[in-house]
């Protein structure tokens, strides 16, 4: 039996980790993760789970104690952001090398320079070719619907690899929401019980983790770990499957929202597309047919099914909360890279939006999508990528 | 050896059987060659423990011959000996002389 | 304690660091991490910092190691391993585990001294069951004989070449031994493999103690120190004979010295031997060279001063 309950991002995703009672946990603040681990402390101080904290000295150290607990052979969790995410990057590397389903929630925030403690997505997307999954999440239902899935999807035997569950920085961290929490009997259930693979632990079979391998190698694990994201999707949607089932709330590679027989659409992640949806509901109201990809699925990035989704559309913005300096947006690249394989493209432009956790307002919204819905008429770019919300 | 495909890897470069070095030889390494001299020999298996290499080999407590697969030709095992009245039950040699 | 501890019964033991490693002809850390592992009665797991070691015992399919054995990167081998030990304490705790193992993290100088040193730091103040094994050749050797904090002073590595203006390393190096004591751990040791029962005694002792223990380990190196490939033993010898690495342990805080030499050498004797000295023997170098020693005797009399008020 579900319960209604009323709490934030944090809170909800430090329940999702308790119910999966993890074997060990390592712990280190950073704003605005800090009180998600903080949360969870508390669950093991009272005796709510058998996790085994780790409270390390950074989040080098963090990822690092991870990588040693999960190869030596159970359930690993831990949490940061921003900072943190980016100290760890070396380690991250490292965790999807050796395949260890190490489960890490991603409270996402700016990074420095200058320091800001607010809600954008520059720190994932910077650890986007790190080889970890990564599943976004709009809201608190979704961030804890999203890490109670992670479990399944990370140690799934065809799979072996860490987890990102990424939700906005204050926005839905630190904002009290009405969800519902799943029984911790059912979560446990779906979730089931840790398997072993190759554990450090096992005396009786010595195995080295992390060797030196050259150039008549290297190439091939690299070769085998792209095949494992391969896999990635269907696993992700047998899945979502299962959760529906329990659940009932259902979720897939991305969600489509009036995106049918749209002809102008927003691309655009996590809580901004919240925002976004009441935009498109006015715009639909206006007879403008206007629609909305949310992805959910980051990496490994659902090229096909996103083209697809969006072929029939005749202008599409991508936002993205994140820059490549030099380049686009991180989410307008692979927009662009799915459009491109389609004989008949829509016309695609990207606005940079709410850096270091700048508002983003409905008025954003309509002002790009009546953008949109000029190129759709006319054809005519104005400008590839664009700073909204911005200062001149 | 064939080197195998991408297919045949153990996921995460794992590496499956503990000690498999003792499939690698380093022998072709050395340069010198340690000679035992038994009968300068005290047992006294300092050689052994010095020996970075473990290429001595000892049998219930008794040292044995050199293990040449592995000896790499330091030489540590000769300058460590103590041998027996000051002669030395270790010599090295050039290699292939 | 010391039961077994002759060459003899030993012997009978298994090798846990197999032949077949890569190390140099001569290294002197694979002789560490032999007695090392032969001192050590339980099963055991161990982490291992990037360096030579780590390149040289594992590589593609071959890895030197009978034992469970991790490398994830440079700076972080205690962390890794206190993650090992963290998950074994938990399963343990939920009945999943009933064995009683060790844990045993080997760094370098340099991932242990310098850029492993808050890693280190950090798992000894969280009291993990484990020991940190530094083998100390005193450089970054897998990278080319660089300077780390470990470097004797006037040593001539190649980020602090000795040139006509600068004579080598300026800076005396860290006293990290003393610094791992410094964290109230149960135990805290100095050893060199020249010495061999006194380091077994330690590796020993140290795993007799519940919580974080330290040892740092001298280890030759033949190519960075540019000496022969046969005296990894006869300078650890010397090192030890000069009193340039005493051999102590601080035991709840503690100090006892574990052999005073009969005679102490100058430090000239361990230095002479190896090229990466060679330039202090030059006249306009004796400077250096008599403050080496003098670093040398002041810090031996403090470590005998410390030994005596057992503080
Ligand atoms: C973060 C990081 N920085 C630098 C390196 C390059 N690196 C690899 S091994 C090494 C030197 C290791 O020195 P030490 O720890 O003293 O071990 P040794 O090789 O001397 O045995 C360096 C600098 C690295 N692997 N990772
Ligand atoms: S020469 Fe070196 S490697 Fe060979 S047996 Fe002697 S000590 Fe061992
Ligand atoms: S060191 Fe010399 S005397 Fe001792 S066992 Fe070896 S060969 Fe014999
Ligand atoms: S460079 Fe030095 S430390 Fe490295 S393997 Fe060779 S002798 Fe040993
Ligand atoms: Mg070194």
């Amino acid at each position: 039996m579900a319960k209604i309950v009323a709490v934030t991002g944090n809170e909800a995703v430090a329940n999702a980790l308790r119910q999966a009672s993890p074997d060990v946990c390592a712990i280190y603040p950073i704003t605005p993760q800090t009180d998600m681990m903080q949360k969870y402390a508390s669950f093991i101080a009272n005796g709510k789970v058998s996790t085994e904290p780790i409270l390390v000295e950074s989040e080098h150290s963090s990822m690092s104690a991870c990588i040693g607990a999960s190869a030596a052979g159970g359930r690993v969790i831990t949490a940061t952001s921003s900072q943190g995410l980016a100290l760890m990057w070396e380690m991250l590397h490292i965790a999807s090398g050796d395949r260890l389903p190490i489960i890490m929630p991603v409270v996402n925030r700016a990074l420095s320079a200058p320091l800001n403690i607010h809600g954008d997505h520059s720190d994932a997307m910077g650890a986007r070719d790190t080889g970890w999954i990564q599943i976004w999440s709009e809201n608190a239902q979704d961030a804890y619907d999203n890490t109670i899935q992670a479990f399944r999807i990370g140690e799934h035997m065809d799979i072996r690899l860490p987890v990102m569950v990424c939700l906005d920085g204050f926005i839905i961290s630190h904002s009290i929401e009405r969800m519902e929490y799943l029984e911790d009997a059912e979560v446990k259930n779906f979730v089931g019980e840790f398997k072993n693979f190759l554990p450090l632990l096992d005396l009786d079979k010595p195995k080295s983790y992390g060797p030196l391998i050259l150039t008549d190698y290297y190439h091939e694990y690299k070769r085998a770990q792209h095949e494992v994201m391969t896999k990635v999707k269907n696993v992700v949607l047998d899945v979502a499957k299962d959760f529906e089932k329990m659940s009932g709330r259902k979720y897939g590679l991305f969600e489509s929202y009036r995106l049918d027989d749209a002809d102008i659409a927003l691309v655009i992640l996590n809580s901004a597309a919240g925002t976004s949806k009441d935009v498109i509901d006015s715009f639909r109201n206006k007879g403008i047919k206007a629609g909305l990809l949310k992805p959910r699925l980051f990496r490994p990035f659902p090229y096909e099914e996103v083209a697809e989704a969006l072929k029939n559309t005749k202008a599409v913005c991508v936002m993205d909360r994140a820059d490549s300096f030099g380049g686009y947006g991180p989410m307008f690249m692979e927009i662009s890279s799915a459009l491109y394989q389609l004989k008949e493209k829509p016309a695609l432009i990207n606005k940079i939006y709410g850096l270091g956790g700048r508002d983003y307002m409905p008025s954003h919204a309509e002002l790009v999508l009546n953008e949109l819905n000029e190129i759709a008429s006319s054809g005519k770019i104005r400008i590839v990528k664009e700073y909204i919300g911005v200062r001149e | 050896m064939k080197q195998k495909g991408w297919k045949d890897l153990p996921p995460g470069s794992v590496v499956l059987e503990g000690g498999s070095a003792v499939n690698f030889k380093t022998g072709s390494w050395r340069a010198y060659r340690p000679i035992w001299n038994k009968e300068n020999c005290i047992q006294c298996l300092l050689c052994w423990i010095y020996c970075p290499d473990m290429a001595i080999k000892v049998k219930d407590g008794k040292r044995g011959e050199f293990d040449y697969d592995y000896c790499k030709g330091c030489g540590i095992c000769a300058l460590e000996c103590p041998g027996k009245k000051g002669k030395n039950a270790i010599e090295m040699i050039e290699e292939g002389k | 304690m010391a039961t077994g501890l002759t060459l003899k019964e030993l012997s009978k033991k298994e090798d846990r660091f197999t032949h077949g490693h890569r190390m140099c002809s001569g290294c002197g850390a694979p002789t560490v991490v032999k007695m090392v592992l032969l001192a050590t009665d339980y099963p055991v797991i161990a982490s291992n910092a990037t360096g030579c070691l780590e390149v040289s015992s594992c590589i593609s399919e071959y890895t030197a190691w009978k034992i469970p054995w991790i490398h994830t990167a440079f700076e972080n081998a205690a962390a890794t391993i206190s993650g090992v030990e963290t998950m074994y304490r938990s399963l343990k705790k939920q009945g999943k585990i009933d064995k009683d193992i060790k844990f045993i993290a080997f760094g370098g100088d340099g991932g242990t001294y310098d850029i492993g040193f808050q890693s280190l730091s950090g798992a000894m103040e969280r009291g993990h069951d484990m020991l940190y094994v530094c083998y100390d050749n005193g450089a970054y050797m897998n990278t080319g004989i660089q300077r780390s904090s470990a470097t004797p002073l006037g040593a001539d590595t190649t980020t602090c070449p000795a040139g006509d203006v600068i004579p080598g390393k300026l800076r005396s190096r860290k006293n990290l031994t003393k610094i791992m004591g410094a964290h109230n751990i149960p135990y805290a040791a100095q050893a060199s493999p020249s010495h061999w029962m006194d380091l077994m005694k330690k590796v020993k002792k140290a795993h007799e103690f519940i919580g974080p223990k330290f040892m740092n380990i001298l280890a030759p190196c033949n190519r960075g120190w540019r000496s022969q490939t046969n005296d990894s033993i006869t300078l650890s010898k010397l090192a030890v004979n000069s009193c340039y690495w005493p051999l102590y342990e601080i035991e709840d805080g503690v100090t006892k010295i574990t052999y005073t030499p009969k005679d102490k050498v100058p430090v000239a004797d361990f230095m002479k031997p190896q090229g990466r000295f060679k330039h202090l023997f030059a006249p306009a170098n004796e400077w250096l060279l008599k403050k080496v020693q003098e670093e040398v005797d002041k810090e031996w009399e403090k470590l005998k001063k410390q030994a005596e008020c057992g503080c």
